[in-house]
């Protein structure tokens, strides 16, 4: 592929080395799985966490004689996520052998997709932010292809001091290889970047993102240089399993090759780990000679050709996708940038909000959705698929503050009871007499009671018109929090002769 | 296109095969023969013409993606050398 810098180079984003400002540049090859119930090219299961073995087809397993035939549900998926990354797609694509030899690659190659991808050229945009000003800033990064090839089974090597175990479970799994170009220029890019692909596979289902289980792995190419020079040598940090941890290579990878440019050394192209423990990537020792993977088409396999009907029908069963769910929730629903970002960040949380907002108030709603209950189902680490409370009984209690029947603060207690408890919140409302007290009569009553006993206050109150706000903190706790807001400060005001 | 031995050698090597002098001197014989032929081929004006790919005009045939295979394990390991609970056993392999 042609190197184009597609970047301007800005200052906000260098690093600064001892010999002046450096740039870094950032290309990703992000192995995503794809969600399909058999394999690539054979009808064994693609279920995590079976026996050593079970999940393997003699077709996984090669022995001679056996074919692959594709998947066409894995073929579907993977012009789905390049339609979804607004990508070329290719009526016609081939299937290529990528030869090297490992125990974990019975096939002695990997069947991958080389001269002839399924997609070509798209692009995403990547939101990198809040910065200091509470900004975010949309950058438009290339992405270079998705193909499909098959992945390798798994080696483990701790088990026994001179062997290595063997277990082809994952080998014949769909992945997509997603390229991109060299368009990131810092590790909050990176991180941007793959954490917006993983939204995108998740939205459309095509790839469950979940990097714990090596369903989503990233290889990072990185390389520096003096800011708009010519692209440095790279290396290639393979594996990387978190977002958390693509940034912090990133980091590591950058300062080691300044520090060796700025020694008057020069970079190797070479493949390197990340070790999460220690923080640092390393060399990979061999490989280095195995990277002659002597493509040339497989013969086992015809070329896969579909129509373009095939693609717009595809096209047009799109859900919608992040970016356009954001620009609807700050259209359609007057939302801020910001919270319609977090919004769309996992499908799940976007389809809970939009089933709370779901006739009321959008901003009332993001706001709870937000920050009561994001922020509740992250302290006690839970996903929205496992929140206590339901878009409905978070709905009820909205409606219940809209209508004056509690206050915002008093909300926050029945959101806490319904979260632990259960329930509808208009009867816990009514069965704990959590009703707010709009009856000027009675907050009046409790007004006076204050007053009465605290005259020192109010003498006070009369030269400094803020302590008012103390009576109405303290009339808040004798009625239990439950008197209507607005018309208590209004009585306190008028009782204590403040006028603004 | 001629090879050389230490082109042989290296090919073989990232086969994993294991070639004696002998052999490798007699294979790069063998191979330049077929790479003469090849040459011979390329002879041929194919500008244009897209590579054939089956005799018989056909599209691939395509699977459903439902699980009718695997769950085969004693299979799947009776011709390993060496296994042990279900697991391929091979010498040491550590990056």
């Amino acid at each position: 592929m042609t190197l184009v810098d597609t970047r301007t180079p800005e200052p906000k984003r260098f690093v600064s080395g001892a010999t002046g400002d450096w740039e870094i540049v950032i290309g990703m090859e992000v192995h995503a799985q794809i969600t399909s119930n058999s394999k690539l090219f054979s009808g064994a299961s693609t279920t995590f966490g079976a026996g050593p073995n079970e999940n393997v087809s003699l077709v996984d397993a090669a022995m001679p004689g056996m074919l692959p035939v594709i998947n066409e549900w894995c073929v579907r998926q993977a012009v789905r996520t390049g339609l979804g990354l607004k990508a070329q797609i290719n009526l016609k694509s081939v299937f290529d052998r990528k030869n090297y030899f490992y125990p974990d690659l019975p096939q002695g190659y990997q069947i991958s997709q080389f001269k002839q991808p399924i997609v070509g050229e798209g692009t995403m945009i990547i939101s990198v932010g809040p910065d200091k000003k509470g900004e975010f800033e949309d950058i438009e990064i290339g992405v270079e292809r998705l193909h499909l090839e098959q992945d390798a089974g798994k080696s483990l090597h701790d088990q026994n001091p001179t062997m290595s175990y063997v277990d082809l479970n994952r080998s014949g799994v769909a992945l997509m290889e997603i390229v991109s170009k060299p368009d990131m220029r810092s590790s909050d890019e990176a991180k941007a970047y793959l954490t917006k692909l993983r939204t995108i596979v998740r939205y459309l289902g095509t790839c469950d993102g979940n990097m714990d289980e090596g369903s989503m792995r990233a290889d990072v190419n990185v390389s520096v240089r003096k800011p708009g020079g010519e692209f440095g040598t790279r290396c290639e940090i393979k594996n990387v399993n978190s977002i958390r941890f693509v940034g912090q290579a990133i980091e590591y990878e950058a300062r080691r090759q300044i520090a060796v440019l700025e020694d008057g050394g020069s970079i190797d192209q070479e493949t390197r780990l990340f070790d999460p423990v220690k923080g640092e990537t390393r060399s990979m020792r061999s490989k280095e000679e195995a990277h002659d993977y002597r493509y040339f088409p497989d013969p086992d396999l015809l070329p896969l050709e579909f129509t373009q009907a095939y693609v717009d029908e595809l096209k047009a069963d799109l859900p919608e996708l992040p970016d356009d769910k954001k620009a609807r929730l700050v259209s359609a629903l007057g939302l801020s940038v910001y919270d319609a970002s977090i919004l769309v960040t996992e499908k799940a949380i976007a389809d809970y909000y939009e089933a709370v907002a779901k006739g009321r108030d959008g901003k009332l709603s993001a706001n709870w959705v937000i920050n009561d209950l994001l922020g509740a189902l992250n302290k006690a680490g839970k996903g929205i698929e496992e929140s206590p409370v339901s878009p409905d009984q978070l709905g009820g209690i909205i409606d219940l503050i809209k209508e004056g029947v509690i206050s915002g603060k008093i909300a926050k207690d029945l959101f806490e009871i319904i979260w632990n408890e259960g329930g509808d919140p208009r009867d816990v409302v009514e069965s704990r007499g959590m009703k707010q007290v709009t009856d000027t009569g009675a907050i009046e009553k409790a007004v006076d009671e204050i007053i009465a006993a605290n005259p020192d206050k109010v003498e006070q109150a009369k030269a400094k018109p803020s302590l008012a706000g103390w009576f109405v903190g303290q009339v808040m706790k004798s009625t239990g929090g439950k008197a209507n807001p607005q018309v208590l400060s209004d009585l306190v005001k008028a009782k204590l002769g403040i006028t603004e | 296109m001629s090879v050389d031995t230490a082109t042989v050698k290296r090919v073989a090597n990232l086969a994993r095969i294991a070639v004696t002098e002998d052999d490798v001197s007699r294979m790069t014989g063998q191979l330049n023969t077929i790479l003469g032929f090849v040459e011979q081929l390329n002879e041929v004006n194919v500008e244009g013409v897209e590579p054939m790919t089956s005799v018989t005009p056909m599209a691939m045939k395509k699977r459903q993606d439902v699980v009718n295979d695997g769950d085969k394990v004693a299979d799947i390991v009776a011709n390993a050398p060496t296994s042990e609970e279900n697991f391929f056993v091979v010498p040491k392999v550590v990056e």
